[in-house]
């Protein structure tokens, strides 16, 4: 039977996804072994079934992401956080080092929509509306919310290192990274 | 060379002399043993500990140790890569370490180390997020401590080789950081031309020269094709690059 993959973006920039396109005609060959089940490839929003693997890209920075991600990892064998954002916060994780006052969250907010003189926003008002997910306190990484099982760092992890890895998960043998495959950027 | 003896290194022969590290009969001999805060032209300080090896069984710093004839030294064993790969680990926590901006990536000896000992950033420590000051004062000279190791060597190449004293520890435990003599950078006599802000001193992108950021393309970077290893640091290579 044909191994069902799930990815989602979380908080990321996609391109990790990209990443994963660029593997180019090598995506036939996956297709051969694999079906994708919720992805932003086939633009499915919810779990069909089961899968055997599940891609998340980028951290959590909120509660919508936590949600997703405990959802993923319900609903599959094996979790892997793809690339930077998803292992180590990436790059929306510089919030933290920034954010230590007594009231961060209000603080970045207040930023962003309301103190700087490069706003315009006539309403005053932070956005609040049900439909956008709140922010967290802070940025987490996938492995703060949720058990992962595989980490695959670079930004993004090339299309090389990210087939290389598939490859070797759908063969059930160890990957092995060439010195170029293992980036940190 | 009454003075010169043998001692082993992972079981191959190695000549040194008396008074020599087990670091520098290691260079001599060509062998490779990873270093962070030991560089080239610097007194070692055996900070890093990056440079574990055992010595006839017992754990110590490489830079620092002197050799001992006829010793055995384990210097690539599953133990002993064990404790690089965490030393390196904890460094990275420590600090805030977001390769994919900074200005150092690819020619950074922390990242190059991680590479060479391959690691995949686990998560077995915490990243720590620290608030860390960045200090831009200086029209030619930024320090980012941020991405500060601690390593001492810039604080070693003003004192030693500028003579200027720029930099220097302040502070103790995980409070502990570095600091310059003065009010801030633009305060004190630092040059481009000091060997403390020459691109070889800092294995970090902790000092960063203005205008100089990302002047290889990636692919072409210092560590993109090469490990680190020995006959990469040399100061006048890796400042042309
Ligand atoms: S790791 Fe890089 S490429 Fe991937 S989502 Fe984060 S910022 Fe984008
Ligand atoms: S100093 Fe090195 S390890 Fe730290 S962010 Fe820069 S490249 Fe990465
Ligand atoms: S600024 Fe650079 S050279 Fe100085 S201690 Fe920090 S990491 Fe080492
Ligand atoms: S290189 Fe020896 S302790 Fe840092």
């Amino acid at each position: 039977m044909k191994k069902r993959i799930a990815t989602v973006s979380l908080a990321g920039c996609f391109g990790c996804h990209m990443s994963l396109l660029d593997i180019d005609e090598r995506l036939l060959d996956l297709l051969q072994q694999v079906e994708f089940d919720r992805t932003p490839l086939n633009d499915l929003k919810r779990f069909t079934r089961h899968c055997d693997i599940g891609l998340v890209e980028g951290g959590c920075c909120n509660e919508e992401n936590v949600y997703t991600l405990q959802e993923f990892r319900r609903n599959c064998d094996v979790l892997i956080a793809v690339g930077q954002c998803a292992v180590m916060g990436g790059l929306p994780v510089m919030r933290n080092a920034i954010m230590h006052s007594e009231d961060p969250l209000r603080e970045c907010l207040e930023t962003a929509y309301l103190n700087s003189d490069k706003i315009y926003n006539p309403s005053n008002r932070i956005p609040s509306d049900e439909a956008l997910p709140l922010l967290l306190d802070k940025v987490y990484t996938l492995a703060d919310v949720v058990k992962v099982d595989y980490q695959i760092p670079g930004c993004p992890p090339s299309g090389e290192t990210l087939w290389n890895i598939l490859e070797a998960l759908l063969a059930g043998r160890p990957v092995e990274l060439t010195y170029e495959q293992l980036r940190y950027d | 060379m009454s003075d010169s003896f043998k001692f082993e290194i992972d079981g191959v022969e190695v000549l040194a002399r008396r008074g020599q590290s087990i670091m520098q009969a290691a260079d001599e001999a060509g062998i490779y043993i990873p270093r962070l805060c030991d560089v080239e032209g610097l007194e070692p300080q055996g900070s890093c500990r990056v440079c574990v090896v055992k010595q006839n069984g017992r754990v110590v710093s490489a830079c620092t140790q002197p050799v001992i004839e006829g010793s055995i030294v384990e210097n690539e064993s599953e133990e002993i890569l064990g404790y690089r790969r965490d030393l390196v680990r904890m460094l990275y926590h420590e600090g805030n370490h977001l390769c994919p901006i900074c200005e150092a990536s690819g020619r950074c000896e922390l990242q190059a180390m991680g590479y060479r000992l391959g690691i995949t950033q686990a998560t077995k420590y915490p990243y720590l997020q620290p608030v860390r000051p960045v200090d831009a004062s200086h029209p030619d000279i930024v320090l980012d401590t941020n991405r500060c190791i601690l390593c001492g060597r810039c604080i070693r190449a003003s004192r030693d080789i500028d003579k200027k004293h720029v930099f220097e520890y302040v502070g103790r435990g995980i409070r502990k950081r570095v600091g310059v003599n003065g009010y801030n950078l633009a305060d004190t006599d630092i040059a481009l031309s000091d060997r403390a802000i020459d691109l070889a001193t800092c294995p970090v992108g902790c000092i960063i020269q203005k205008g100089r950021g990302f002047f290889a393309p990636i692919g072409e970077r210092q560590f993109d094709k090469r490990p680190i290893t020995l006959g990469i640091l040399p100061v006048k290579e890796r400042s042309e690059q």
